[in-house]
């Protein structure tokens, strides 16, 4: 659907939104019916399974209708649905408005095609857990918020969407929640990204003293003419965006999350942990790229950042056995390239990344959880308490799951930029940018970072489906491909992974057609953008740092990573691994790569322990000494003069009589003298 | 002093309210009590009567008041000491400190 190229029309009609609240209305009812029947008809199976994925496909089919028409129109500008004003106080008007242009557009068909096939690949993966309804509930209001956030017209529905996400997200990581561990790494989810919020509300408070408006189209409109190019304010207010991108999108230093979030079930990481919710940052940068293009400090951080993370996460996936820890370090990582883009000023770039990272990456997670499926199966099979996550127990497993091996090695050659493959294109335009706009050290940083990605992705796939198998001899037969509503949807997403790439093909490439249907379609969105930062010296070099041009660089690239591929396979296949439990912990750089550098470790050292000491001093000298100290004194004090009183009160009529006519005689006395 | 009438009979009230104050306070027997706080009023009675003669009827009026009212507390008061009675087989005072905290 993407990849048809731009329908050039002569006559531009008005670009009306189809049914633009039926989009969000169509998620959030799903999510209603199976809340309710997570408390009404737990043991139904059936309800859910037809309410969930409708309810996402509905709205899928809803935004491919909205996509054509907006295709026939090419609108130069967004159109904008106002719903109803949400509030108004003073200056600030903060509307309930919708924004269809190209960008939510793109948006929309990445985030609901990718959850339409997700949803129908939960119907196998989630049919034997006893929240059925519950998971399916919680998969649609993400879905519903992810499409608020996307949606948004201003700076506070995107909000509402961003922080509904990451509800959504805390729930599903937390989805089991009996398992202690598995409930505190949902809640270090959502400690970490409030950090992150902390960053979006404080821009979006500084966007309003500001500009005295939140709406995007107008805060765009006057920034160029009413704020310098790198002024305080405009540094200030995308610094603070940036925040709250690296916690919404897992980047230095705000990442360490989203590896811990591989709790939640497998299509969950798929889904909100890979393909959509941590692509949130991408997507705000690139929303606000003019005030981004208008602050080079700030763009120079998100490189940096970016380029940072990417090698960061990159290292640590080399040494990792959970199979999903590693896809996660490498959503990590990949989503450290996306930053590069845009931070350099190639929004296209960023967003074809996002594009093409959902669909392997999608694929990837889902296929990682066909193997968890079928090894919690035969291990549950024999009464088993192996990790089935874990890398080591696994091996050989081709024999038992075609399919699964097969889509698996496409998006492996996918994410490692193989040509033809849709990483190829994504990955090498962010890469081949870096190089043109004189970003040599972040250039480097990319090349390296993507050849530890072909490394590290095939070393998964060896010691997963390659050499001997290590389940068990007693497991071993219960291993089994997974059935058709699982593996129909890695289908899907290995085709996208292989034509996924082919909108954007660049001039330089030899013997193919250049094809800039997605530049083209982005182009109204980024135009102000790009004229802001061609205005202050940015220019393509057409050449990398140390010379050749984008064509020779590509055909270096992927045949690095083919060879790489390759060394690592030859190197990894014959090696035997002992299981699991047989196997001692890694030593030397190994082990400080297996142990993520200790940032963890020293995030607790050096912020979590501190602030612990802190609030437990806080909690025995100010709250239990001081704050308790005087209520309870005052307690005391009151039952003091309260005996003192209680001793007049002896409960006999006569002393009270008394007490009376002393009163009438010293009041008497008291008038008459 | 010059101790016409109504001089004696007002001074005649006080000594009465002064007695019946007295009883009301020292004697335990509720009974007792009781006769001395009908004696408080009967003393507040006979000094309205006293003023009726130079203020005018209605002080007489309202002794009438007082006597109904008398009367009432006289009714309720004797069945709260018969059902004490029952009770506590006696009627001393010091031993009525139910309304003690």
């Amino acid at each position: 659907m993407l990849s048809l190229p731009l329908l050039l029309q002569e006559t531009h009609a008005a670009y009306e939104p189809i049914l633009p609240a039926w989009i969000l209305l169509l998620p959030l009812i799903g999510a209603a019916v199976n809340g309710v029947g997570a408390f009404n008809w737990r043991g139904n199976k059936l309800i859910p399974s037809v309410v969930g994925p409708a309810a996402v496909i509905g709205a899928f089919a809803i935004v491919v209708g909205n996509f054509l028409a907006m295709q026939a129109a090419a609108p130069h500008d967004p159109a904008i649905v106002s719903l109803w004003t949400w509030m108004a106080a003073g200056d600030l008007r903060v509307g309930v408005d919708l924004q269809f242009d190209q960008l939510s557009m793109l948006m929309m068909l990445v985030v609901t095609g990718v959850s339409s096939v997700i949803h129908v690949y939960s119907i196998g993966y989630m049919r034997e857990d006893p929240g059925y309804s519950r998971y399916f509930a919680y998969l649609n209001l993400f879905v519903f918020f992810m499409l608020v956030l996307v949606l948004g017209a201003n700076f506070a529905i995107t909000f509402v969407g961003w922080e509904g996400v990451g509800l959504c997200s805390y729930l599903l990581i937390g989805f089991w929640y009996e398992n202690r561990e598995f409930a505190s790494a949902g809640k270090k989810a959502f400690i970490v990204n409030r950090i992150g919020d902390f960053g979006f509300l404080v821009a979006m408070f500084l966007v309003f003293v500001h500009f005295g408006t939140l709406g995007y189209e107008s805060v765009f409109a006057a920034a160029p003419t009413t704020r310098a190019y790198g002024g305080v304010v405009v540094t200030a207010i995308t610094l603070f965006l940036f925040l709250g991108c690296t916690g919404k999108s897992a980047q230095i230093p705000l990442y360490v999350w989203l590896p811990d979030a591989m709790a939640g079930p497998t299509p969950v990481s798929a889904l909100i942990h890979a393909a959509t919710m941590v692509t949130a940052g991408v997507y705000l940068v690139a929303r606000s790229s003019v005030l981004f293009a208008m602050a080079p400090v700030s763009q120079a951080v998100v490189a940096a950042i970016g380029a940072g993370t990417a090698l960061l996460a990159a290292t640590i996936a080399t040494q990792q056995y959970d199979i999903k820890k590693v896809l996660a370090y490498s959503t990590v990582s990949q989503l450290g390239y996306m930053f590069v883009a845009v931070g350099i000023g190639a929004y296209t770039a960023g967003i074809f990344h996002l594009r093409t990272h959902a669909f392997f990456k999608a694929l990837l997670f889902l296929g990682s959880g066909a193997v968890i499926h079928a090894m919690h199966h035969a291990y549950h099979e024999v009464h088993s308490h192996e990790d089935p996550n874990d890398m080591r127990n696994q091996g050989g497993l081709k024999r038992f799951m075609p399919i699964t091996f097969a889509t698996m090695w496409i998006g492996t050659l996918a994410i490692s930029g193989i040509f033809p493959l849709a990483g190829f294109f994504s990955k090498d335009e962010i890469i081949w940018y870096t190089g043109a706009y004189g970003y040599g050290i972040l250039w480097g940083i990319a090349l390296l970072a993507a050849l530890l990605t072909a490394g590290y992705m095939t070393r998964l796939l060896v010691m997963t489906f390659h050499g001997e198998n290590r389940t068990g001899a007693d497991a071993e037969p219960h291993l089994h491909e997974v059935p058709a509503v699982m593996w129909i949807p890695l289908a899907i997403l290995a085709l996208l992974s292989i034509v996924g790439g082919w909108v954007n093909i660049p001039d330089a490439l030899p013997g193919l057609p250049a094809v800039h249907a997605l530049h083209d379609w982005l182009h109204p969105v980024f135009e102000p953008a790009r004229g802001i930062l061609e205005a202050h010296g940015l220019h393509d070099a057409h050449s990398s740092p140390i010379g050749g041009g984008e064509a020779m660089w590509a055909g270096i690239s992927t045949v690095a990573a083919a060879v790489v591929i390759l060394l690592t396979f030859r190197a990894l296949v014959r090696r035997t691994w002992e299981p699991a439990a047989d196997s001692a912990e890694p030593t030397g750089l190994a082990g400080v790569l297996y142990n993520k550098w200790y940032v963890d470790e020293l995030y607790d050292r050096v912020i979590v322990r501190p602030l612990l000491a802190l609030w437990r001093g806080c909690w025995r000298i100010v709250d239990a000494g001081l704050i308790d100290g005087s209520i309870n004194g005052l307690a005391a004090g009151t039952r003091a003069v309260g005996w003192i009183g209680s001793l007049f009160q002896t409960g006999r009529v006569a002393t009270y009589m008394f007490y009376f006519v002393t009163g009438v005689l010293v009041i008497l006395a008291t008038f008459l003298l | 002093m010059n101790l016409d009438i109504e001089n004696a009979s007002l001074i005649l009230s006080a000594l009465l309210f002064a007695v019946g104050t007295a009883g009301v306070l020292v004697r335990r027997n509720a009974i007792i009590v009781f006769m001395c706080v009908e004696l408080m009023l009967n003393a507040v009675n006979l000094s309205l009567v006293v003023f009726s003669r130079s203020l005018g009827l209605e002080a007489q009026v309202l002794v009438f008041f007082v006597m109904a009212v008398a009367a009432a507390e006289a009714a309720v008061g004797l069945a709260i000491i018969i059902a004490i009675f029952r009770h506590y087989e006696g009627v001393d005072v010091d031993r009525f400190n139910l309304l003690r905290w």
